[in-house]
């Protein structure tokens, strides 16, 4: 029979992408309103209960636009980028553990995997900028490289005291060597560490450098609009869920509930998505609290700390290790 | 017969197309992008031989790192229409005789030698997880490791010295 060979968890594929994606939209319209209040504003109210409608109405005009290819760039790289950028992103999902047995594809190199599509990712930016053929898209795609180039190094390291600590670079695994402790305690440094780099991945404030726009305009997607436009800024935004999703499975005991309160409390999935959700809204935040730093600060952090204190971090948590086996 | 024997066939011959066409372009970043899916599709490969972690460092380190870096030296000399032309005038079809006569009697030796030996690599190898390579690597191939860190090392001094003297040459200007 069929269905005796299907690998059920195949079926989580559909929902899961299409979650992702109403998730962004939610998450737009979310951010806006958080903001609002942070900055003592009303933000988006008008469309529908509280203007939880706002990202609908600005889907369908961007669904709706005039989907303008510039004729001086490269017309197949211009269309091929916000693929790419979207593509990655979704492909990184299939790894991401959603609850206690639910996961598309348990890799035992899923954090490799992760780290490999958004590097992947960054092509997208590139020849956004690349293609476009305009002054502005190309500094920000240049910044995105240099960016991407520095971020890259500590993202991996500073995940390696995770790695060492469960000894798997399974997701799944991760999440069970938690029950004792969530790493966010033995791995603190490398959390920060993550957290930074996690804000250059997703090009957040404040290390939005590549579209930074108050200096680029729009940065890499300056000549985008219409859907394409809407495809680079969904891909932002699964990134930035993933980002965010990817910080409670390492480091928050993802659907782990907390050990002082009794386990039966809340389910898995329900303690996974509280943890996500507060997560998202630090990033939120983040955005509202700090100015963007210059672009040689960024690059100068990155080499100068966070390398030489994630490599530290790696060496002390080996050390500790090698000590208590 | 069975799905991994056909995802190899299909994937080794898009690697091997976009190879032709990344040597083949004209326009550099074209080049460059077909570079990235035979790198992707050699990925694919490693994968269905039974070595994930092999194919996730080659999607890091040279799809996600080495390449991008070339890609962003060509956007840096902001390579265009000129750069095509010369690319053409290089790209005449007498340059292509002797590199395709080597590259055939090269073909010809690596395909007698792949048909000679009696038991080539299996599609459907053992999958080795990620810890058995880093035991092996520490352990019997430890002196490798250690001579590719120093080698490393000199290539980043040397980096350093190169990018030191461009800065005090800026600073006595």
């Amino acid at each position: 029979m069929f269905f005796e060979n299907i690998n059920w968890s195949y079926v989580l594929i559909l929902p899961l992408i299409g979650g992702a994606l109403g998730g962004a939209l939610v998450l737009v319209w979310w951010e806006r309103r958080l903001l609002g209040f942070f900055q003592d504003r009303l933000g988006p109210n008008r469309v529908g209960w509280f203007g939880i409608l706002q990202s609908l109405a600005d889907a369908i005009k961007l669904i709706t636009k005039d989907d303008w290819v510039p004729p001086f760039g490269d017309r197949v790289l211009f269309i091929l980028a916000p693929i790419i950028v979207a593509g990655a992103m979704l492909m990184a999902y299939a790894v991401l553990p959603l609850g206690p047995g639910l996961i598309i594809a348990d890799s035992n190199i899923a954090i490799l995997w992760i780290l490999a599509m958004s590097s992947l990712a960054v092509y997208g930016v590139l020849l956004a900028g690349l293609a476009s053929n305009n002054k502005y898209s190309l500094l920000g795609g240049l910044r995105s490289v240099a960016q991407m180039v520095t971020y890259e190094v500590f993202m991996g390291l500073s995940l390696l005291g995770v790695v060492m600590l469960t000894g798997s670079f399974s997701l799944r695994d991760v999440v069970h060597a938690q029950e004792d402790m969530w790493f966010c305690i033995p791995q603190c440094v490398g959390l920060v560490i993550f957290l930074i780099a996690g804000l250059a991945e997703s090009h957040r404030l404040p290390f939005d450098l590549p579209e930074a726009e108050h200096e680029l305009t729009a940065g890499f997607h300056t000549e985008y609009s219409g859907m394409k436009f809407a495809l680079i800024m969904a891909a932002e935004y699964l990134s930035l869920i993933l980002i965010s999703a990817l910080i409670v499975v390492l480091f928050f005991g993802g659907w782990l509930g907390p050990k002082f309160l009794p386990s039966e409390l809340l389910s898995g999935i329900v303690w996974y998505g509280l943890k996500v959700v507060l997560v998202i809204n630090f990033f939120i935040l983040l955005r509202a609290a700090i100015p963007r730093p210059r672009y040689d600060q960024l690059m100068s952090l990155g080499w100068k700390i966070l390398l030489p204190l994630s490599l530290l971090n790696i060496l002390i948590t080996g050390a500790i290790l090698l000590g208590t086996q | 017969m069975n799905l991994s024997f056909f995802l190899f066939y299909i994937s080794a011959a898009v690697a091997i197309t976009t190879a032709i066409m990344a040597v083949t372009r004209k326009n550099a970043s074209h080049a460059l992008i077909y570079l990235v899916v035979t790198l992707l599709s050699i990925a694919v490969i490693f994968f269905l031989l039974g070595a994930p972690f092999a194919a996730a460092l080659e999607i890091v380190i040279y799809a996600g790192a080495i390449v991008v870096l070339f890609l962003f030296v060509v956007m840096m000399l902001n390579l265009g229409r000129s750069s095509v032309a010369r690319e053409s005038q290089w790209l005449r079809p007498g340059m292509w005789v002797l590199p395709a006569i080597l590259s055939g009697v090269l073909f010809i030796v690596f395909g007698y030698t792949v048909l000679q030996t009696e038991n080539s690599a299996m599609i459907e190898g053992q999958v080795v997880p990620p810890k058995e390579v880093g035991t092996v690597l520490f352990h019997e191939y430890l002196l490798g490791v250690e001579l590719a860190g120093v080698l490393l090392l000199a290539a980043l001094v040397g980096a350093f010295h190169l990018g030191r003297r461009y800065l005090e040459e800026r600073r006595e200007n």
